[in-house]
């Protein structure tokens, strides 16, 4: 049972993270001066909120990536049981079933294209 | 994780040391990258610290525990502290589910007056049935820990940094889980443990009802997907973040990208997160394409044998065994680390909207047409 080993490593792996971050604050040596402790800019006082207006494409790019993503996700199994199909003699059905889910899949993609879903400029 | 108490032990600390064992792989790496690029660009590079500058990885690591320690005012301490720590975790996960060698087989033993049965070790941190799944799965988590960063730092370079690179590992997720689709339909199953049995002898395929051998050939993956090779390894380099992808970081437009505020050892971490990515993107194409830990045309029983002539137990055989073929793995698995830091150092960076022209418009429709033309190829070929 592989669920044991992922929590394990994964708990050991945070608990090494926080300790070299631990680790590395107790040992350097610290400073204080206000102007340090300012957002980085490019030598200029900082004038723009933390709250930057983002570009909607990002969000667009989200909402299409959830999409395809679990159209794939679909092809999963399909591609798995797919030669136990071929050998039971269905293989010619399960074909053209995901033959035409593709079809809709390429459209989409087609329709997203034409769109300017995708355009970035 | 085990029957008894020597398994359990056994299984915790060989996870315990595939994480070490990518942890320490990062310096080597960055020294041979430093190295490597100085060749590449007619330069020295790191040479003054110990012999060939072998220690400058050490003195740099000592040199990053001993930054002083800063978080920015307007960040957000949760988010900001959380991120390192977080981009540790994907790569190691998934790394850790990726079979390394041939398994060890023990036989029965005596120690502290009780019999330990027969055991079988896997040279990985874990088999998982749904290998593929998880590795996508977990390793696309990647994400959450450049948002942390970049949200948590409170500056508008290291958010649009962290969103750039978002948008850019989930735009060639897509390429990655459809090339993934032609080489699961390939072998028939998740499992990464059988797809390395499945490359194992010579070049033999089903073809027409006949079944059609080059000897001289591995059977290896590469020959039946190229395709899906080539996009997967090139959607790897853009989940890694590496060039020509390295849109996050572009420092001509933001400064660094989402990791603008850090530095020291939080900046070291991030580091080891992106050197795993990389490491795990080798290791699949090594599994999927490439017989993962098999040697080219010599069977696992012939290297076995040879072995048994050198010593009599059965357990140290076997354990030579895994040995060698580890070290063919490692072989393997360091070719395309150095495709990885040679891509670096010789392709230019693109443009934004070249990178998406090229996951969304380019990559999608080949790994599309590779999909099909293989589940037809296949039908035809197996009935």
């Amino acid at each position: 049972m592989p669920l044991g080993g992922i929590l394990f490593i994964a708990t050991f792996i945070i608990l090494f993270g926080c300790f070299l971050l631990f680790l590395a604050s107790k040992l350097g040596r610290r400073t204080y001066d206000p102007v340090k402790y300012e957002s980085y800019e490019c030598g200029i006082p900082v004038q723009e909120k933390k709250d930057t207006k983002i570009s909607v494409k990002f969000y667009l790019t989200a909402i299409l990536f959830i999409i395809f993503d679990i159209e794939i996700i679909f092809m999963f199994p399909w591609a798995t049981t797919f030669k136990d199909f071929i050998a039971n003699g269905q293989g010619l059905f399960v074909l053209i079933s995901m033959l035409v889910f593709l079809a809709i899949f390429i459209y989409g993609l087609f329709w997203e294209v034409k769109s300017k879903a995708l355009e970035w400029d | 994780m085990g029957q008894d108490v020597f398994q359990i032990a056994v299984n915790c600390i060989k996870l315990i040391v595939v994480f070490l064992l990518m942890v320490q792989a990062v310096p080597i790496l960055v020294w041979l990258e430093r190295r490597g690029s100085a060749f590449i660009q007619n330069r020295f590079g790191p040479n003054r610290v110990g012999p060939l500058g072998l220690l400058q990885l050490a003195a740099d690591a000592v040199k990053f525990l001993f930054k002083e320690e800063f978080i920015p005012a307007k960040g957000i301490r949760l988010l900001y502290y959380g991120a390192p720590v977080a981009a540790l975790v994907p790569a190691t996960l998934a790394f850790a589910a990726i079979p390394l060698s041939a398994p060890v087989h023990i036989e029965a033993f005596e120690m502290l007056g009780q019999n330990w049965g027969p055991y079988t070790f896997l040279w990985q941190g874990y088999e998982i049935n749904v290998g593929i799944v998880f590795i996508l799965g977990v390793s696309s988590l990647a994400a959450y820990s450049i948002l942390m960063a970049g949200w948590g730092s409170g500056n508008k370079y290291s958010l649009l940094g962290a969103l750039r690179a978002s948008a850019q590992i989930i735009s060639y997720e897509l390429a990655l889980g459809l090339s993934i689709v032609g080489i699961i339909l390939l072998y028939g199953t998740f499992n990464l443990t059988e797809m390395i049995a499945a490359q194992a002898g010579p070049l033999n395929f089903q073809f027409l009802g006949a079944t059609r051998e080059i000897s001289f050939l591995p059977n290896w993956g590469i020959f039946y997907q190229p395709l899906a090779a080539i996009l997967f390894f090139a959607a790897t380099f853009a989940e890694a973040n590496r060039l020509p992808f390295d849109l996050a970081e572009g420092e001509a437009e933001l400064v660094a990208g989402f990791h603008v505020e850090y530095g020291g050892f939080k900046m070291l971490l991030f580091f080891i997160g992106e050197y795993g990515h990389m490491m795990v993107a080798s290791g699949l194409m090594v599994t999927f394409f490439f017989g993962g830990w098999q040697i080219p045309l010599v069977s696992y029983d012939q290297v076995y044998q040879s072995m048994q002539e050198l010593t009599s137990s059965g357990t140290g055989a076997s354990l030579l065994t895994s040995l060698v073929h580890f070290l063919v793995w490692n072989l393997k698995f360091a070719v395309f680390l150095w495709i990885f830091i040679q891509v670096r150092w010789t392709l230019p960076r693109f443009r934004y909207d070249q990178l998406m022209d090229l996951g969304w418009k380019t990559m999608l429709p080949w790994a599309l047409a590779n999909t099909i033309l293989t589940a037809i190829v296949i039908f035809i070929a197996h009935s």
